[in-house]
């Protein structure tokens, strides 16, 4: 029987080309489901996941809590914004708190980088909560996995495999998670993935990862069948990374005139929120090159498999 | 699922003659109920009960020569009472069906009724696509006795006498190389 390598979805790393592989093929028989007029399937009826966002998100957090009931699955909600952690608690106590409630899963966003690896890994010391099975909805420049496996499935979707084909992930390199998984992901599957943005925003040590760097958007736009384009991330930068949005606008930003210039038609993605104007205009964001939207409907397939692979996990 | 590592006995219930015959004689059956199947529908169980239910509709074209019967794939793998209660989650199959199924007479098909769980489920997932006006079951084999629900079929191929650690297998040409149904009895080693 087929099953994921994992008891927790902590980061793209650690997991096997065939547990991306069962996630997207499982992701499939879901998104036919949230296609159809009953959205619901009863195998979570009883489990009990709690969402702990001590970070702001508007999709990923109606997504897996989407995912979470067309599962069946009972679903607390944990914000840390009118939470006790403003008195002080600790987030393992947070945590351990929201355990001894019976919770069998925990969904956590946390602007700290190894935040879910940290709480997996101090879990495992609370007999009462080592039960717990941790899914990172985004750790802070750490990693995003169940972004990069939407996007994974998306590109899938679109240009049927993910093997060879090539995928430009523009933008602040430096502050974003979805970068540094998307390159896990996509490496993992055998896709060629580049970098591009400004020299400040690409950190240097990208290229050991395996990607391509470039500077030159117009080139990496000519040598890519996807671009995923990133908002730059102002709230983590604590530097000028660049003299103004304008000027960034004007060198990284993706409009309708650069993509004319192509002599060939890509993907454009996203992973939202969008700086309009910033890094994509509305013309290229609402065209039809655009997957957007799409991303987001899948998003909510992708995270219905995850929870399901892992929360039918009851052996060691 | 068979384990390899344990020696079994096994025996052939229907040769491929008996199976093409069997699925004949259900063919005719479910003509008597269904006429032309105007308002019925067809239904096989993913992942085993599909070869059985596409043999079914393929004989049922030949013999009405009518070529739109309609025939999906019902997967009920979500809809299990058992998640959990294993060790792994069981990986889902795809689900085919793209016709409307209120008011529809379905028949549902799968290749052996064993404990019955399979069917509950089954009529648990099909409700997602509607209300049908009637649910019918033909399985190709019956393990008597064996029930955990109280649920029967009303078209069967044949039916077997079985213990609990007995297997039944039914194996096709498209996937097996061979139509046949076996019986597997473990050998005690003493």
């Amino acid at each position: 029987m087929e099953s994921l390598s994992v008891r927790h979805l902590l980061g793209i790393k650690g997991l096997t080309s065939r547990d991306v592989e069962l996630i997207l093929n499982t992701a499939q028989q879901f998104k036919d489901i949230i296609n159809r007029p009953i959205k619901k399937v009863p195998s979570l009826r009883d489990v009990t996941v709690a969402n702990m966002f001590f970070e702001n998100s508007t999709r990923t957090r109606l997504s897996f809590e989407l995912a979470e009931k067309r599962l069946s699955a009972d679903v607390i909600n944990f914000s840390s914004s009118g939470s006790s952690v403003s008195k002080g608690e600790t987030l393992v106590d947070t945590a351990n708190n929201i355990l001894a409630m019976k919770v069998d899963m925990i969904v956590m966003r946390h602007p700290n980088p190894g935040a879910s690896i940290f709480l997996a890994r101090e879990l495992q010391k609370y007999p009462k909560s080592a039960h717990a099975q941790i899914i990172n909805a985004g750790d802070g420049t750490h990693e995003h996995p169940t972004q990069a496996l939407l996007d994974a499935y998306s590109i899938r979707e679109n240009l049927g495999e993910l093997a060879g084909k090539k995928i430009a992930i523009i933008g602040d390199i430096m502050h974003s998670r979805v970068a540094l998984s998307n390159i896990y992901c996509l490496k993992l599957m055998g896709a060629e993935v580049m970098v591009c943005g400004p020299t400040t925003l690409i950190p240097k040590y990208i290229g050991s990862l395996g990607v391509k760097i470039e500077h030159d958007l117009m080139k990496a736009l000519q040598w890519c069948d996807v671009a995923n384009m990133l908002r730059i991330q102002l709230e983590r930068q604590q530097l000028k990374y660049f003299p103004s949005l304008r000027e960034y606008a004007l060198y990284f930003g993706l409009n309708r005139k650069k993509l004319e210039l192509l002599n060939k038609k890509i993907v454009i993605m996203h992973p939202g929120p969008i700086n309009r104007g910033v890094e994509i205009t509305s013309d290229v964001a609402d065209s039809g090159h655009s997957i957007i939207l799409d991303q987001v409907e899948n998003g909510v397939a992708v995270r219905m498999a995850i929870l399901y692979l892992l929360a039918g996990k009851t052996g060691s | 699922m068979l384990e390899q590592s344990q020696p079994m006995e096994n025996k052939v219930l229907l040769d491929s003659q008996h199976v093409h015959i069997t699925i004949e004689r259900l063919c005719y059956q479910l003509i008597e109920n269904h006429h032309h199947f105007d308002h019925s529908v067809i239904i096989g169980i993913q992942p085993r009960g599909i070869y059985f239910s596409s043999r079914i509709h393929q004989k049922l074209k030949e013999i009405i020569g009518k070529a739109d019967i309609k025939h999906g794939f019902l997967d009920i793998t979500f809809h299990r009472d058992d998640f959990r209660r294993r060790d792994e989650p069981l990986v889902p199959s795809a689900t085919h069906i793209d016709f409307v199924i209120e008011d529809k007479n379905v028949i549902l098909v799968d290749d052996v009724l064993y404990t019955g769980r399979t069917i509950r489920a089954a009529l648990d997932a099909i409700l997602a696509f509607g209300r049908p006006r009637n649910v019918e079951l033909m399985v190709l084999i019956d393990r008597k006795f064996s029930r955990q629900l109280p649920i029967q079929a009303d078209y069967i191929g044949a039916s077997v006498d079985s213990l609990t650690s007995q297997r039944v297998k039914v194996n096709w040409q498209e996937t097996d190389g061979k139509d046949e149904v076996i019986l597997y009895t473990p050998i005690k080693v003493s």
